[in-house]
């Protein structure tokens, strides 16, 4: 009851974000920001804390999306659903050929081929000069008003913002779905006992794939949003950094819990948009913060609650 | 021809700095079980160590001196910040606590010596042109590359003939039974710790008379080196060197027929030899998994 109340309260702050963000000095765009990065987290959080598969190149399948979404809008046809779709089938794809790369790793070495997968991508986007823009970034696109029916709707910064709102809340029914299902239960179960999985006959592999393709789907949709919202992406955007950053999110919210990934998000985005108004060196500011996450919160904030163990 | 001898060669260097690095981070991965993602922090320390040190050492003691105050710096982060989580098995927290650090160090190298590229002046001995024709074989690529085979093969003597060096490997094997034998593992992670972080240290400073120094010169060098290790397959140090100089190679190769594509053919070899050999050239099985 108190956490279908507290889920409840959350929806609604959410609503009303572009009334009150402003008030206390915000932007709504922050709030834009804020839900994107939380959709790439949420989706990244089915591979890293719910199947335990160390993804440390996840930033490749949002930069895909969004370079999905700006080349449509740029080169294709000037529609921002297209652009949505065609950007988020694009990173989902590439993350389904490379899976079964990837699927039959585990710790380390999963970790450090992704990075390396991440890389090939990025050095295409900063060579493939002519279509992508190159070291600059794409730009030269900006996202179009949706018609529905005869009603055109203008997306503004607060209509654009309430897009990612529907778009992240369809993530996260179909995350919370998938997770509930048995699917979700046979990835955390793969998560807690891998040996005993394959010994019960399991193709842990194939359900890994599975992971690591739905995490591709999930991020690259985030990444078309970004694209949508800034009317630009560049390599940045597929760069390790992103991926590592992505990662310390979520274990600053907790990676054992459904909306773990949200609160390191809103504290990481808001902290990073505040440092860096602040010092020249924030970039040592954001790395003390890595670690003394790492040394402080191991198990991250919702984590260390009482019950943070749970699924959701 | 002469353009492809040209790259070729330029692309060996480069190798032979990814073999370096790739050497110091797969002594650390296969005792420390850290994936030491600071790792080209520590290359810029010793770089920039060794060029403030040059007017006052020269060259040849800002050469030895970079290296050691890298791993003295080393040291002393593993004793701090690597020691706690050495118990959690989950290699995901070394990967974020290393990460944070490589920030806070390429922030603070910023800071401290400025954004801009600096130059290292070597010495006119060992810079000037062997030969009129082949131009861009200079004496200093000669030097790298005699240095590299030099440290790599003194590790090489380390490891297998120095009780040290047998606890080392004793110990990648099978930590506890080292550590049950009465071999104080905590000591000897350390020391390999620092071993690593002064290969780094050692590549910064070499890096640094061919490419020069800037800030993020670690960023460009780190990511192939993983690719190396990779390739090589992780538990080989000698696949790790071996990498490092195939993808060197090979990128110095493509800048001669198709140079966009100079820095993808890395990660395109480390696709292919993951699908033709998935443990790398060398790797041994089961090892990290």
């Amino acid at each position: 009851m108190k956490r279908l109340a507290a889920i409840a309260a959350m929806w609604l702050v959410l609503i009303a974000l572009p009334w009150w963000l402003p008030q206390i000095g915000g932007y709504t765009a922050l709030g834009s920001k804020v839900l994107i990065y939380a959709i790439a987290t949420m989706g990244l959080n089915i591979l890293l804390g719910f199947t335990g598969g160390l993804s440390f190149g996840q930033a490749a399948y949002f930069g895909l999306g969004a370079y999905g979404a700006g080349m449509t809008l740029k080169y294709l046809a000037p529609s921002t659903p297209l652009a949505i779709l065609i950007g988020t089938l694009a990173g989902g794809l590439a993350a389904t050929i490379l899976g079964p790369l990837v699927m039959r790793r585990r710790g380390i070495y999963f970790a450090m081929i992704t990075i390396a997968i991440g890389q090939l991508f990025y050095f295409i986007m900063v060579r493939w000069n002519n279509v992508t823009g190159g070291e600059d970034g794409l730009a030269g696109f900006s996202r179009q008003d949706i018609h529905l029916g005869g009603v055109v709707v203008r997306l503004t910064e607060v209509n654009f913002y309430y897009l990612v709102l529907i778009c992240f809340s369809v993530a996260v029914a179909a995350m919370w779905v998938l997770l509930q299902s048995p699917l979700g239960h046979t990835w955390v179960a793969i998560r807690e006992n891998r040996r005993r999985m394959e010994f019960l006959g399991v193709r842990v592999e194939r359900y890994v794939w599975a992971a690591f393709a739905v995490a591709g789907f999930i991020t690259a949709l985030a990444g078309t949003l970004n694209a949508l919202l800034f009317n630009f992406t560049s390599p940045q955007d597929l760069h390790w950094i992103l991926s590592g950053d992505f990662v310390i999110m979520i274990v600053l919210g907790g990676m054992r819990s459904f909306w773990g990934p949200l609160l390191g998000v809103i504290i990481f985005v808001v902290a990073q948009d505040y440092l860096s108004s602040l010092t020249d060196n924030w970039m040592s500011l954001i790395g003390l913060m890595f670690v003394l996450i790492v040394l402080l919160f191991p198990r991250g904030l919702l984590g260390a609650l009482p019950r943070g163990g749970k699924l959701a | 021809m002469e353009l492809l001898l040209f790259n070729a060669f330029n692309g060996l260097i480069q190798g032979v700095f990814y073999a370096l690095m790739a050497l110091g981070l797969a002594l650390i991965l296969s005792l420390n079980s850290v994936i030491n993602m600071a790792h080209g922090g520590f290359l810029v320390i010793g770089a920039y160590l060794a060029y403030t040190l040059d007017p006052y050492l020269g060259f040849w003691g800002a050469l030895v001196a970079g290296p050691l105050l890298a791993a003295v710096i080393g040291l002393i982060v593993e004793r701090v910040l690597i020691r706690p989580i050495y118990k959690r098995p989950d290699p995901l927290y070394s990967l974020l606590l290393t990460f944070g650090l490589a920030l806070i160090i390429e922030d603070m190298v910023r800071t401290i010596w400025g954004p801009q590229g600096l130059p290292l002046e070597v010495p006119d001995i060992i810079n000037s042109p062997v030969s009129t024709e082949y131009f861009f074989v200079t004496g200093y690529r000669l030097f790298v590359i005699g240095i590299t085979a030099a440290a790599a093969i003194g590790l090489y003597l380390l490891l297998r003939y120095t009780l040290l060096g047998i606890r080392i490997r004793a110990g990648t094997k099978d930590l506890e039974t080292t550590s049950a034998l009465g071999v104080n593992i905590y000591k000897l992670r350390a020391l390999n710790f620092g071993f690593g972080c002064m290969f780094a240290g050692l590549a910064g400073v070499l890096a640094s008379g061919v490419l020069g120094l800037t800030p993020p010169m670690g960023d460009s060098l780190i990511m192939p080196s993983f690719v190396a290790i990779i390739v090589g397959g992780v538990g080989s140090l000698f696949g790790a060197v071996l990498g490092g100089l195939i993808i060197g190679l090979a990128a110095g190769i493509t800048t001669t027929y198709y140079p966009a594509a100079s820095e993808a053919i890395i990660y395109l070899i480390m696709l292919i030899v993951l699908v033709v050999r998935p443990r790398g050239l060398f790797g041994e099985e089961g090892l990290f998994e």
